[in-house]
């Protein structure tokens, strides 16, 4: 049994996804020759030449957009963007045609096509390498977005996202692409988009996080204590969320903290505050609190663990809700 | 070390037909009769398309409209030199390229008309719906073209855009890419001199669009738009070379717009009257028909009579548009935002559903 890495996980997604389907194609810079900055791509386009693992010249607009044109003839190109951070060179097509042209053609022209992006801080990265804007993608009617936070999910909603009749953002969680390593059997599995896990059960709270601050947040569930009994959900999809579990879960609990990386304005915090306000009301007994970045620019490495949520803040804004 | 010229470049321009509708011997193609026929009707049935939409728009019966008029050669020489095997990607401004393709009157005017029923193209005709946001569409040529030519699909990727289209990045990065994947693509500028109040001398310092080829490693040509046989010839030998593996090709069509960008601009307020008055000898219709009239292929009064014909079924196309636009109900915005409505957008579904039931007592949206 092979033990992967959350980057070799998406490595052996596309791998997969491309030995069972033909119309499957890569396309984005430096994925080729040399597998991508991150390797996700590595030996891909040994296996499957250099027709369907395109090294393209530098422009996420041309990536993107061509993506487009694939899927409109029928391929299903999965794009990488080299870090969301340039993602921007291409939101037009993105908010433009990515997320429309099924709706705008009354379904004529669907767009199977995924957009990988590894986002997020904590690698000592340079400037516009450290950001986590997945509220812009999720506030866009007619995208999906995933985040996953493990190598078995990596694999298993990357192989979903890319056998998914519509537009998936695909966000990796670059500072845990190689922080664990997990045991995947045979070919891992697929999962459904849409839904989130329980990854730990509780009681008292519901800890709610996606991504790169799924460690952060369950090292502060662990702190707490066996005194705490708290309820840890990984999002995994960010869009379509899944509602009913995280309602679910808090009308057990009657309290949520949820935390992410993204600044707090407008972010997953705010969504699932207002979700909870409206179908758990009665069940809260604390407001819904929220751990996030700041709301400002992505400060250069030198501050960056100031501003990403720490175990720490994790920790009080547990204390804080359980005591309210 | 002495400077040397390492490159040396030329651009052209194509015209066949001079202002009179006579054909230069050496370059006319040979279209048959029928071919050549259809053309005509074609630009025919766009320059009424027009007169029909704007008297619309003026009515209150259409939002914003963006005619064609002075430009009908482009489009129409350029969709009869295309297969109906190989794909086309317009712009917002090709209303007849698209109705040449076999799309619906009816279907055309929905779009101006405000429903999303206007870019319901069915698949086979291998025809995109409109794109209102410049130059963004070449680049889904290109990626159709990369995708077909993967495919080994023997088929050409024809697009159109504006003078002003030029100057988006978009366009540059489509030629890029184009060029270095040799993608089976026709990149057909619509030079149409004003991009709304921007005049084409002020939307670069190049001399010809055409030369913007040159820089990305293909050849560009600059034609005349007005003349449709040069439209024809040159549409037909780009589309041959890019079936044949030959790569992409820029055509800068030099035309006219005689009207205004759109229903809501007032030309008058940045264009010179003698410009447009210069412009009207060069219509396209007018000198085909000189053409067609010359080689006996019409009659004097066909034109009008044509005419006529093609308006009572624009009428008929434009009553059909308004019937759907008066049963579209408000939940089709929910129906295909994805393959399966997710949980998310069932409640807000049966929202708006609710609310119009209340506002019009019959769950229709306003006609």
């Amino acid at each position: 049994m092979d033990k992967l890495t959350l980057v070799q996980a998406v490595n052996r997604a596309l791998q997969l996804s491309m030995q069972e389907d033909p119309d499957v194609i890569l396309l984005g810079q430096d994925i080729g020759k040399s597998g991508g900055v991150f390797r996700a791509t590595e030996g891909l386009m040994e296996k499957f030449g250099v027709d369907r693992v395109m090294d393209t010249p530098l422009a996420e607009s041309a990536i993107v957009g061509c993506a487009v044109g694939m899927a409109l003839y029928g391929l299903k190109p999965v794009a990488e963007m080299q870090f969301s951070g340039f993602a921007y060179q291409a939101f037009h097509q993105i908010e433009q045609h990515v997320s429309r042209y099924r709706n705008r053609t009354r379904g004529e022209y669907p767009l199977p096509m995924v957009i990988r992006m590894p986002y997020g801080g904590g690698v000592r990265a340079f400037e516009h390498h450290s950001e986590s804007r997945e509220a812009y993608y999720v506030h866009t009617p007619g995208l999906k977005v995933v985040v996953p936070s493990t190598p078995s999910d990596a694999l298993g909603l990357l192989r979903a996202a890319i056998r998914d009749p519509d537009p998936v953002i695909f966000m990796e969680p670059k500072k845990i692409y190689r922080s664990l390593k997990e045991e995947i059997p045979g070919d891992g599995p697929i999962h459904r988009l849409g839904e989130a896990k329980v990854v730990r059960p509780g009681e008292q709270l519901t800890l709610i996080s996606y991504g790169a601050m799924m460690p952060v947040t369950l090292d502060a569930a662990a702190q707490m204590g066996a005194d705490y009994s708290i309820e840890v959900i990984d999002l995994r999809t960010l869009k379509p969320l899944d509602e009913a579990s995280l309602v679910a879960s808090v009308q057990k609990t009657g309290r949520a903290v949820v935390v992410h990386e993204a600044p707090r304005t407008l972010g997953m915090g705010a969504e699932i505050s207002a979700l909870l306000m409206e179908k758990a009301l009665l069940s809260l007994k604390a407001p819904v609190a929220r751990v996030t970045g700041y709301d400002v620019q992505m400060p250069y490495y030198q501050l960056e663990n100031h501003y990403l949520p720490s175990v720490a803040r994790v920790v009080q804004a547990l204390r804080d809700t359980l005591s309210y | 070390m002495p400077r040397r010229i390492l490159e040396s470049f030329e651009v052209s321009n194509l015209s066949i037909l001079d202002p009179e509708g006579r054909a230069d011997p050496q370059l006319e193609p040979s279209l048959p009769t029928a071919k050549l026929k259809q053309i005509f009707e074609d630009m025919l049935l766009l320059r009424e398309f027009d007169v029909r939409a704007i008297a619309m728009q003026r009515q209150g019966r259409m939002g914003t409209y963006a005619p064609s008029t002075g430009q009908e050669a482009v489009q129409i020489a350029a969709g009869a030199a295309l297969n109906p095997t190989d794909w086309v990607v317009p712009s917002f401004r090709e209303q007849g390229l698209l109705l040449s393709r076999g799309v619906k009157a009816s279907t055309m005017f929905l779009f101006f008309m405000g429903s999303e029923e206007g870019n319901r193209l069915p698949r086979k005709l291998r025809s995109l719906p409109y794109c209102v946001p410049c130059a963004t569409q070449v680049l889904h040529a290109v990626g159709i073209g990369m995708a077909a030519k993967l495919k080994k699909d023997p088929v050409a990727v024809a697009t159109f855009f504006g003078d002003g289209a030029t100057s988006e990045g978009d366009f540059h990065e489509a030629l890029n890419f184009a060029a270095v994947y040799q993608s089976p693509n026709v990149f057909l500028c619509q030079n149409n001199q004003w991009a709304i109040s921007t005049p084409r001398s002020a939307q670069t310092r190049s001399a010809t669009l055409a030369q913007k080829a040159i820089a990305y490693g293909f050849s560009g040509l600059q034609v005349d738009g007005n003349d449709v046989l040069a439209v024809y010839s040159a549409v037909d030998a780009a589309a041959k070379r890019a079936r044949e593996g030959g790569g992409p090709s820029l055509l800068e069509c030099m035309t006219y717009r005689l009207g205004v960008h759109t229903t809501s601009d007032d030309p008058g307020r940045y264009r010179p009257a003698t410009e447009l008055e210069a412009w009207i000898p060069k219509d396209p219709i007018d000198r085909f028909e000189k053409y067609l009239l010359a080689k006996g292929l019409l009659q004097s009064d066909d034109r009008a009579r044509l005419t006529a014909e093609i308006g009572d079924r624009l009428k008929a196309a434009a009553t059909e548009a308004e019937e759907i636009c008066r049963n579209l109900t408000p939940d089709e915005m929910f129906t295909y935002m994805y393959a399966d409505i997710p949980d998310f957008l069932r409640p807000q579904r049966e929202e708006v559903l609710a609310q119009s039931i209340a506002i019009d007592g019959d769950g229709r949206a306003h006609g």
